[in-house]
């Protein structure tokens, strides 16, 4: 039986809200556009990761696409990235396209803000995860067959969902206490549902790279290629690896002076040395081995922090008040019809808003702090409620009664 | 007669309300042809007042004092050429204290002032090499900015020794007066209560449009606010007006509650709004001067100062200036002299949400109590405050000072 790597990758980029008073609202709409030289300035940072990660990942894979016909990956990259990328960084959206013309890049699908609608209104849930799709078969000339929810967010009302809206597969972190004595190494079938297929992270592999790769202290440093491969190929129970991370890790949260695209380059070709050793997309892997058990999850689980759960983006009271806040004005919002406030609406539900908003200084903290724009939660709560208020300013110009 | 006036602040480099006190009562005082003034300030920032001498004890070129959020922090001057200093605010004290007793040494003058616990070493000094009688005037006592609790032991020494060896002592207040019996065992008899006032006419009337776009359209939707503007710490009581405001929202949701100001409590309290469901109705805007602090007072239909210990307070008249009624605390020295307004004990939760209730379900009696608070208002004048003192400087000039 063939052993595979299924590499998979997330690409995003929120909209972030720049310095907004409670001055700004009523008089001006414009949450996301600062100057450049801001720290929230969107199209700066699209250039920054571009030049450090999105540019030379994508070199990488394209070289490795068409050395190794055995390579293959998957993709998720969201709607505010590719609007961001087709405005401020044409090149880069080029590169990812030429990596899916190859034929062996999948994409998956999921909401195209980043939003957790899918646990505050199935409607607006569906509504994004439609707009993502239309976006992914404009640009890419694909349509999703997998998967995967915003902070890989999971439980079984989830992969239900996804079952029944003709998914053939779903992701989720292979969590240990989901798992218990299973490994992540196999196919799995969500609970209560009939056709789809689940693939659970190996976290342990994966953040060796995202989390561990860089780290001097580490036991393990300085990892390469010919140690993961050989880790891997020692694996005895597996038929297929799953390596999740964000697209980021290469380049932007492990730097290239790390060696991390080197190791990148020589990680394909190390593992196909060994018999039966392949790569597969998630929806190839979901399909061709056989589940090995039913995995059943009935509190959300997600990919971030020692709880895996999502308190970094729901844990405080900030940032209940604003997401809840955010969700009461749905039907108001969509009622006006107004299409650039229905759209700064969405925006505004982009999972990391909250996620800055997150109070969680310790263990976890210092993770949280290195991807905000944003002096301290609280600037973070403070912006994001102006913008809020301006939002209803916005709804109560329509008439709307508030 | 000629006074040696010592304070530590002039508008407009000023922290707070003892600065615009000081300014204001040697304004009134001066226009007594008999009285000349020697206003001796710790820095030069080029105050020009054609009332009176002011000097600076602390030669250095200041364009800007940054002042301090907290009690005890250190200040820090703007210099002409762009650099900031910072003077711990200990040795700031004694700079001006060696100062202030070389500049007596060689001038002429019947009676030492001196304002508040910052310049009172100053003024013994003052008092030992001239032996001139020695007026402390008491703005406020340590308890009053550590919120109720004993607070900075130094300063707390500076003010029982100073009150002890001072001529006469003035207080803004007779909660203020209570305060230093309690706290320093100081004789009433020595203690004379001179309240402050404000100069009407120099009140910046309204102009434009609001600042407050988005509160006033809400406004034209039914909704009612609710202001407070002042440093927020600990010894402003508005811990205890969000759980009033959680209550007055519960019952009234159409009520939006303006917290103007910045503090060394202001996460706190934004944290506390959140845990109590209501940061969707409090809005905090952050320290506000100029038109946004104007129009802040004007937004309001009412206006709260919730202080565990208020020596005077005197943002209930600049409030009634601007067209808003108050509930104040009795806790405060304003509200010895003001009739038309609400008052509460500040530790009273239940009964300042059930006001505030009543003012804003009731425009009626929002509007009789402005009517009337502005009648009060217009008759305020700083001139029986200087009859007062210039009793008080009769009294002791030409005796032999204790």
């Amino acid at each position: 039986m063939s052993k595979s790597i299924v590499l998979y990758l997330h690409v995003h980029q929120p909209y972030r809200i720049r310095h907004y008073t409670i001055f700004d609202a009523g008089n001006n709409h414009n949450y996301f556009d600062t100057h450049y030289d801001d720290r929230t300035n969107n199209e700066r940072i699209i250039h920054k990761v571009a030049e450090k990660s999105y540019i030379p990942t994508n070199r990488v894979l394209k070289k490795l696409l068409d050395t190794h016909p055995e390579f293959k990956l998957s993709l998720s990259i969201t709607g505010t990235l590719l609007e961001q990328l087709e405005r401020w960084s044409p090149a880069t959206l080029a590169s990812f396209q030429d990596l899916v013309s190859t034929g062996r890049v999948e994409i998956v699908g999921e909401t195209y803000h980043h939003s957790l609608a899918f646990f505050y209104s199935q409607q607006e849930f569906e509504a994004q995860v439609r707009m993502h799709r239309e976006k992914i078969e404009d640009l890419f000339l694909q349509t999703p067959t997998a998967f995967r929810n915003t902070e890989l967010a999971y439980n079984n009302d989830l992969a239900v969902w996804a079952d029944r809206a003709g998914y053939k597969t779903i992701l989720a972190e292979g969590w240990d206490p989901i798992l218990g004595w299973r490994s992540p190494n196999y196919v799995y079938t969500p609970a209560h549902t009939e056709q789809i297929r689940l693939l659970m992270k190996n976290y342990k592999l994966s953040d060796d790279i995202a989390f561990r790769f860089g780290d001097k202290n580490w036991s393990e440093w300085p990892l390469t290629a010919d140690t993961f491969a050989h880790w891997l190929g020692a694996s005895p129970d597996a038929t297929n690896f799953n390596l999740f991370m964000d697209y980021e890790t290469f380049g932007e949260h492990q730097w290239g002076e790390t060696g991390i695209f080197d190791f990148l380059e020589h990680l394909p070709g190390k593992w196909l040395q060994g018999n039966d050793h392949t790569f597969m997309t998630v929806t190839e892997a979901a399909q061709s081995n056989q589940p090995v058990g039913e995995i059943n999850v009935e509190h959300t689980t997600t990919w971030a922090d020692t709880e895996r759960d999502l308190s970094a983006w729901l844990g405080n009271p900030m940032q209940q008040q604003a997401i809840h806040g955010l969700y009461e004005l749905q039907s108001k919002v969509i009622g006006t019809s107004d299409l650039r406030l229905i759209e700064d609406w969405r925006k505004l539900q982009t999972s990391d808003h909250f996620y800055y908003m997150c109070t969680k200084w310790f263990n976890d903290g210092d993770i949280h702090a290195y991807f905000s724009p944003y002096a301290s939660p609280y600037d973070a709560f403070m912006n994001f409620m102006n913008a809020y208020h301006d939002i209803r300013y916005r709804l109560a110009t329509h008439g709307v009664i508030l | 007669m000629k006074v040696l006036m010592l304070g530590w602040e002039l508008p407009p480099h000023n922290s707070g309300g003892l600065g615009v006190a000081c300014y204001q009562l040697c304004k009134e005082l001066a226009k007594n042809n008999e009285i000349d003034i020697d206003f001796i300030l710790p820095y030069v920032a080029g105050h020009t007042a054609d009332f009176m001498n002011i000097s600076a004890a602390h030669p250095e070129d200041v364009v800007e004092v940054i002042p301090p959020t907290n009690a005890y922090d250190s200040y820090s001057y703007r210099k002409t050429d762009g650099t900031i200093e910072t003077i711990s605010i200990y040795d700031q004290q004694s700079l001006y204290e060696s100062n202030v007793g070389r500049i007596a040494k060689k001038s002429n003058f019947d009676v030492i002032h001196a304002h508040d616990w910052l310049t009172f070493r100053a003024g013994i000094r003052a008092k030992q090499v001239s032996g001139k009688p020695l007026i402390l005037h008491v703005h406020s006592v340590e308890r009053d900015r550590a919120g109720g609790n004993d607070g900075n032991p130094i300063v707390r020494e500076i003010e029982g020794l100073s009150m002890l060896l001072a001529d006469k002592v003035i207080a803004v207040s007779n909660h203020t007066k209570k305060a230093i019996i309690n706290d320093y065992n100081i004789p009433a008899d020595k203690i004379d209560v001179v309240h402050n006032s404000m100069d009407i006419q120099s009140v910046e009337p309204l102009s434009g449009d609001t600042a407050y776009t988005y509160i006033d359209e809400m406004k034209k939707q039914g909704y009612r606010v609710v202001v407070n503007i002042g440093r927020i710490t600990i010894q402003k009581g508005l811990t205890n007006l969000l759980y009033a405001a959680k209550a007055v929202i519960d019952n009234n949701p159409k009520t939006i509650f303006l917290l103007v100001g910045s503090g060394d409590q202001e996460r706190e309290l934004i944290e506390l709004a959140a845990q109590l469901g209501i940061s969707r109705n409090v809005i905090f805007t952050g320290f506000q001067r100029g038109k946004r602090w104007r129009d802040a007072y004007a937004i309001g239909d009412i206006f709260v100062m919730p202080s565990v210990s208020e020596p005077f307070g005197l943002t209930p008249l600049e409030a009634a200036g601007y067209g808003t009624p108050s509930l104040i605390s009795k806790q405060s020295g304003v509200s010895e002299v003001l009739q038309n307004c609400l008052k509460v004990d500040y530790w009273d939760v239940d009964e300042m949400a059930n006001q505030i209730t009543a003012v804003v379900q009731n425009d009626a009696l929002r509007d009789e109590l402005h009517a009337n608070v502005y009648q009060e208002y217009q008759r305020l004048s700083w001139s029986e405050a200087a009859n007062k003192l210039m009793g008080t400087y009769a009294n002791h000039v030409g005796k032999v000072a204790i």
